[in-house]
């Protein structure tokens, strides 16, 4: 199927004076694990509940699974699941009992139930758990039975709010092959998150600003095209201190303090010797002035909060 | 000042915070597993590790909130389950969940945190424009609580942690939810804070929160599985997530 999954066109939400969403276009193939960032304030939660069919947009189109948002949000509720962090399992019912409430929830025909049931629980890896109380287990265990009781009516398209945050390191990297699998069966995701980690194991991505998009690509693509030159990690006596030193130094675009280091965005590489220089004369000598490589947090920062777009 | 008042052990102590095979347990499940550290003054002291790691238990015997099992603790030199109060008065709590009085404004839940902690009327004032300052809060005195957004929030619980000038402040998972760019301001205030002298234990699930403490001590289930700084734990390598996994699979807690 060519069809894009997720289509947006020049979406706009207005509440009286005020443009939430401005003008917003973006497509997701399907089989795309996407990535929604942005800032609070930035019309990310907007643009969400309008493709959820929770909010009528004020002008543009918008259609998800081929099931146009403004013309019938019932009929898109249908093509899609909704996981959250917040979206609460109920603790003292067992896995099973959880799935067959929200099986209900979501109207699945009485005679496929059972074995829709069971197909989710396998499939997410918590079949060994059916008679668990879900507040018995550990988060990990319960974001993947979240995810489940997301599938069971078999939505062409997910959206995961916040999915991995707070898991263990071991139930995150399980539960994005997760996804990846559900990916390659053609399974859309559309991932919101501040957690670059998170970000980063998206097939592509769209940045949010004062309604707008900002910026849109692969991980790498956005790196490539708004990171900042150059970053340094700085290792010097007293870096609370330095700061103001390093950034009143020509060529610094931002520099935050990281624990016992300066993370500093540049200009320019000759900025590390420079930098070096003048903290030492400054009387906070440098044991490390190390390049290193940008990552998405460096990208939002970057758009977060240099110039607003025009 | 009261006899009661003075710090157990009788000597000042270097360290802000100590604790020696600190352990809580809640019917059949060991919720912290002999927990031992050290906080120094004026480190930034990471608790890092999922949900269900036992981070908010540790946090709430720190704070004098819970008393543990077995085990002690001490902050500022006062033992926690015997001067539980003196201990209250001297520190800062930034709870997980919103705290604050969502239908009184920002400015009435400082006032209303100041009564709490008596906290003299002569140079509040003062101080409650500073920290409205810090925080670049000022345009926001007359906005209802609940009308903040999540990052606004935690700045407004911070101020009313800091109402009353305590010489440590405990942080419970501060960021959680809260977008780059504010977790950023966030943290600027904090280091503006231990600049000053303020000692830090925060508690997290991020790795890259991880890597804004002096000293990190990794949880799970219970556990500390290692602690040092976050370049320590995480050699040239591996990142802190990768090392945080070898740990937990070497401790056969998968």
């Amino acid at each position: 199927m060519s069809e894009a999954a997720i289509l947006c066109r020049d979406l706009v939400k207005r509440f009286g004076a005020f443009t939430a969403v401005d003008r917003v276009s973006f497509e997701v193939k399907p089989g795309t694990v996407f990535g929604f960032l942005g800032p609070n304030g930035s019309g990310k939660s907007t643009t969400i509940r309008m493709l959820c069919g929770l909010l009528l947009p004020t002008s543009g189109r918008a259609a998800v699974g081929g099931v146009d948002v403004a013309r019938n949000p019932e009929g898109v509720k249908r093509q899609i699941g909704y996981m959250s962090q917040r979206f609460s399992l109920y603790q003292d019912l067992t896995v099973r009992e959880n799935l067959e409430f929200y099986a209900g929830v979501y109207r699945i025909p009485r005679r496929e139930r059972q074995a829709r049931i069971e197909e989710v629980m396998t499939r997410t890896g918590v079949i060994a758990d059916a008679g668990t109380l879900a507040g018995d287990m550990s988060v990990g265990v319960r974001q993947r039975l979240a995810l489940g009781a997301a599938l069971l009516h078999r939505p062409a398209i997910v959206f995961l709010d916040e999915p991995t945050s707070g898991v263990d390191p071991i139930s995150r990297r399980r539960f994005w092959t997760l996804i990846g699998e559900l990916s390659a069966e053609g399974i859309t995701a559309l991932v919101t998150t501040h957690h670059m980690d998170e970000a980063q194991r998206c097939d592509e991505l769209v940045l949010m600003r004062t309604g707008r998009v900002v910026a849109r690509g692969t991980p790498a693509d956005l790196i490539v095209a708004h990171a900042p030159p150059v970053i340094l990690s700085v290792r010097c006596d007293r870096p609370q201190e330095a700061l103001a030193i390093v950034q009143k130094t020509s060529g610094v675009r931002r520099a935050a303090v990281r624990g016992v280091r300066l993370h500093v965005a540049a200009e320019d590489d000759g900025l590390a010797e420079r930098l070096d220089a003048e903290l030492t004369s400054a009387g906070h000598a440098c044991t490390e002035v190390r390049r290193i490589g940008a990552t998405l947090e460096d990208v939002f920062m970057e758009l977060a909060m240099g110039e607003a777009p025009p | 000042m009261d006899g009661r008042d003075a710090p157990d052990d009788g000597k000042p102590s270097g360290a802000v915070v100590q604790c020696a095979a600190l352990s809580k347990s809640f019917g059949q499940t060991l919720a912290v597993n002999g927990l031992s550290f050290d906080v120094g003054r004026g480190e930034v002291f990471g608790l890092i590790g999922p949900d269900g790691a036992g981070k908010t238990t540790t946090m709430r015997m720190l704070t004098a909130i819970m008393e543990p099992t077995s085990g002690s603790a001490t902050v500022l030199g006062f033992d926690t389950r015997r001067q539980p109060d003196a201990i209250k008065e001297r520190i800062g709590y930034v709870a997980q969940r919103f705290s604050q009085y969502g239908d009184l404004t920002v400015a009435e839940n400082i006032e209303f945190f100041a009564d709490l902690f008596q906290v003299p009327l002569d140079g509040r004032l003062e101080r409650t424009r500073r920290l409205l300052a810090a925080s670049g809060m000022e345009p926001l005195t007359e906005r209802l609580a609940r009308d903040l957004s999540g990052g606004m929030k935690q700045k407004l619980a911070l101020m009313c942690a800091l109402i009353h000038t305590p010489e440590a402040l405990f942080l419970d998972e501060p960021t959680t939810g809260v977008d780059p760019v504010s977790r950023q301001e966030f943290w600027t205030i904090l280091y503006e804070l231990v600049a000053q002298g303020m000692t830090l234990v925060v508690s997290t699930p991020f790795m890259d929160e991880a890597e804004r403490c002096h000293r990190i001590g990794l949880m799970h289930r219970g556990r500390m599985l290692a602690m040092g700084t976050p370049d320590e734990i995480a050699s040239e390598r591996s990142s802190l997530e990768d090392a945080f996994m070898d740990l937990i699979i070497g401790h056969g807690q998968e």
